[in-house]
């Protein structure tokens, strides 16, 4: 197996872009992590493209028309889509075609333009369930997290507090953030308990809205990065990815076990076995407040009923113990579905390299976990990386 | 390390299927897949994959609606959005790192679900440039063909020949759709379309279902399967932009067959390859792509399909299975049914259409209108 590394990185800002196409999105955070890795398209050998579903842009087969944009005009270009996971899936993709020996250079590159879909990306999300058993219920996004939050929070007697305060520290830790949508240096956990409700228990903070952007990332082979002599690089040294059943109505929400089964996968791959000692800080999925808690238990970095309880004790702040989303993830920087692997993936190799910035963690980090999630509630994806 | 196809499940291509929803169409190929494999997918496979796109499925999020029909509820699965071919290809890039032993990949049409299946296509032109237009968008097609057989100088009685020879080989292949003998001037008389193209020349849409099981040679070992290997994979795109994309050669194909043969090692197609299957969608499709994987001279692939070059009793037998244009046009699954018909007569299991001595092949694939998208997978036996 040819070890793989992340040698570049880059990222739109996350906004209502009206006055650019995909295509335009993907060019700019391909340039930008080609340049950020010093190579140019001519070194690429393989393209691997991740965007959600196409109904966003309103263009079937998006993955082709994203092709000029994304580098890939006359290479091997392939378009990979596992719903939300596929922000950090189409790096488990890029990675396996390095890991194959196949490929020395892969670039992978995610958008999502979700402001062409009028009069707003939910009615995409209408097409997202069982027709005959789901659809006449006429259920929406919000709706059906309010059902799973609310099952997490009765199940441990969870405060909607505690859950307001991943908001909270996500908004504040994108201050700084040159993409971020969503930063607040200001807000408070009154704010989000006093925000509109969407669907109980629900509020419009504890949600991450639509947005358009694009990021990318840079992989190469352990030959390659050594014979270009390539200082800044971080190691991927786990993959995981599982999807449930698509029969949500017969999970129970409690646990993501999808994304326990994932992380295992990785860690087993990465040689971990005591994630909560081996694993310096987290970027799990956090769309919504609660996703962040209910993915760090699935990824086995707290018991389960644990996470909110480590928010409340600051363990998850940027300069705690477990930095949860230094990034300011999803609540803070914005959520382009695919396009919020530039938090993801990209927060890792600009934390392992020491290039995030302001946010940089104060003390040292040597190995991160990254993790999405997607389709109906039920695919987990998760990498492992080291400095 | 060698990648192998041990498990081949088809369910037949029908023009509808009003019979079956989509699941169980994936429900019964998985079925013949792990039984001709004789592997458990709860226990055996360690990856899954399927090759979709939203549009064609109906939703906004196909993926959801994988996994339990293949048996890959809580299972490393996922989507590539693309043909069978390039999901084929991702499953041997899986096995090749080591991480999977065996890799299932899946692809499927349900065409007749769709109730505006021209509308779906047109959506896949550039909204800005080229869908104002308001063209049909078989126009590209027919644009294409137009540029094709100016440049090759092909007449355009050859199309006719591809047309009655895959119609034709298709009356020998008990799952294709569209089998018929249909005589070259019933081609050529054919009402116009997209000029040149006429009507015979367009595959009509079919709905069915294909899943290959793939293993590394040495889970291929334990699970005592006789293989065909996957000597070499390609893929590639030319432009997506319809104004800056080259009309008479299908790039995508000569460099997807480039990388391909390299893998395999072929250094000469034209003589290594003893079976083809090559997208027909169109009629043209199949001499252009025959030209592009170097398997004839450009210009020559029209003249040799009349001279019978291309026949089941030909030099080179192409489209044995009826092709796209005899078994159906099966969206996604157009690459991986390719894939499958050339295992089966590797295997000596493809019944009344059995070739003699083959023991190399080539599968290959187009993404459809509009795209210039395609892949390569070179199988094998023996060695």
């Amino acid at each position: 197996m040819t070890k793989v590394g992340v040698i570049g990185a880059g990222m739109t800002l996350f906004r209502r872009r009206l006055e650019e196409t995909g295509k335009e999105l993907c060019f700019e955070a391909t340039k930008m992590a080609l340049d950020s890795a010093g190579l140019t398209r001519g070194d690429v050998d393989m393209v691997v493209c991740g965007t959600a579903p196409d109904a966003f842009d309103g263009v079937a087969m998006k993955g082709e028309y994203l092709l000029d944009g994304s580098g890939g005009y006359r290479k091997p270009y392939t378009r990979v889509f596992t719903g939300g996971g596929t922000g950090v899936f189409s790096t488990i993709a890029g990675w396996w075609h390095v890991a194959s020996g196949l490929a020395d250079v892969v670039l992978v590159v995610n958008e999502e333009k979700m402001s062409s879909c009028q009069p707003h990306p939910q009615s995409v999300f209408a097409h997202i369930w069982d027709p005959i058993l789901d659809r006449p219920l006429k259920p929406n996004l919000v709706w059906i997290f309010a059902m799973e939050m609310n099952r997490y929070m009765t199940v441990y007697g969870v405060k909607k507090e505690d859950i307001a305060r991943v908001a909270v520290k996500n908004k504040r830790n994108a201050v700084g953030h040159p993409c971020a949508q969503l930063a607040d240096p200001n807000i408070t956990v009154d704010d989000v308990l006093n925000s509109e409700v969407m669907a109980w228990p629900v509020q419009r903070l504890d949600i991450s809205p639509p947005s358009d952007g694009a990021s990318a990332v840079v992989l190469a082979s352990e030959d390659f990065i050594r014979k270009r002599r390539i200082k800044d690089r971080a190691w991927i040294s786990g993959v995981g990815w599982c999807i449930d059943s698509t029969m949500w109505t017969d999970r129970d929400l409690v646990f993501p076990e999808y994304v326990a089964r994932a992380a295992k996968h990785a860690y087993k791959m990465a040689k971990i076995d005591e994630p909560r000692r081996q694993i310096d800080f987290a970027e799990p999925y956090d769309p919504f407040d609660y996703k962040e808690l209910h993915h760090l238990e699935g990824l086995l970095l707290a018991d389960k009923g644990e996470a909110p309880i480590l928010t409340r004790e600051g363990v998850t702040e940027r300069d705690g113990k477990m930095p949860v989303c230094p990034s300011g993830g999803l609540l803070g920087v914005g959520n382009p579905i695919a396009a919020t692997m530039g938090m993801k993936i990209g927060e890792l190799f600009w934390q392992l390299t020491g290039q995030a910035g302001k946010r940089q963690i104060p003390h040292e980090v040597h190995t991160g976990v990254s993790q999405a999630w997607g389709d109906l509630m039920q695919y987990g994806s998760v990498v492992v990386m080291r400095g | 390390m060698r990648v192998g196809i041990i498990g081949v499940g088809m369910t037949a291509f029908r023009p509808s299927t009003p019979e079956y929803n989509w699941k169980e169409l994936m429900f019964e190929a998985a079925s013949r897949a792990y039984a001709d494999a004789e592997i458990n997918p709860r226990e055996d496979v360690d990856s899954f994959l399927t090759c979709a796109e939203d549009y064609y499925e109906g939703f906004g999020i196909f993926d959801e609606f994988v996994p339990d029909q293949l048996g890959a509820a809580l299972r490393p699965t996922c989507t590539v959005s693309g043909d069978g071919l390039q999901g084929l290809a991702n499953a041997y890039m899986q096995i090749q790192t080591g991480l999977i032993d065996v890799a299932v990949v899946e692809a499927h049409s349900k065409a007749s679900d769709i109730v505006t299946l021209d509308g779906v296509i047109e959506h896949a032109l550039d909204p800005i440039w080229n869908k104002p237009l308001g063209a049909h968008p078989f126009v590209v097609a027919g644009l294409e063909a137009d540029a094709y057989l100016r440049v090759t100088r092909t007449s355009p009685k050859a199309l006719a020949m591809v047309v009655a020879k895959n119609h034709g080989n298709a009356l020998k292949n008990p799952l294709a759709a569209y089998g018929a003998a249909v005589e070259v001037e019933d081609a050529m008389r054919s009402p116009e379309r997209f000029a040149p193209l006429r009507a015979l020349d367009i595959s009509n849409p079919a709905d069915g279902c294909v899943v290959l099981v793939l293993a590394s040679e040495r889970a291929a070992k334990k699970l005592h399967s006789n293989p065909v290997w996957i000597r070499g994979v390609g893929w590639a795109s030319d432009s997506p932009s319809l104004e800056t994309r080259d009309w008479s050669d299908a790039a995508y194909a000569r460099i997807a067959a480039e990388m391909a043969y390299r893998l395999a090692k072929v250094r000469r197609p034209a003589t290594e390859i003893d079976v083809a299957e090559i997208d027909d969608r169109f009629s043209y499709k199949e001499l252009q792509h025959l030209e592009s994987l170097g398997l004839a001279k450009k210009g020559d692939a029209g003249k040799r399909v009349m001279r019978g070059d291309y026949g089941a009793e030909g030099r080179l037998p192409v489209n044995v299975s009826g092709g796209s244009l005899g078994c159906g046009n099966v969206f996604e699954a157009t690459g991986l049914h390719r894939a499958a018909e050339v295992a089966l007569q590797l295997r000596g299991d493809a019944g009344v259409r059995q070739l003699d001595r083959v023991r190399t092949g080539v599968a290959q694939s187009w993404r459809f209108i509009p795209s210039a998208t395609g892949a390569v997978a070179v199988l094998g036996v023996g060695g």
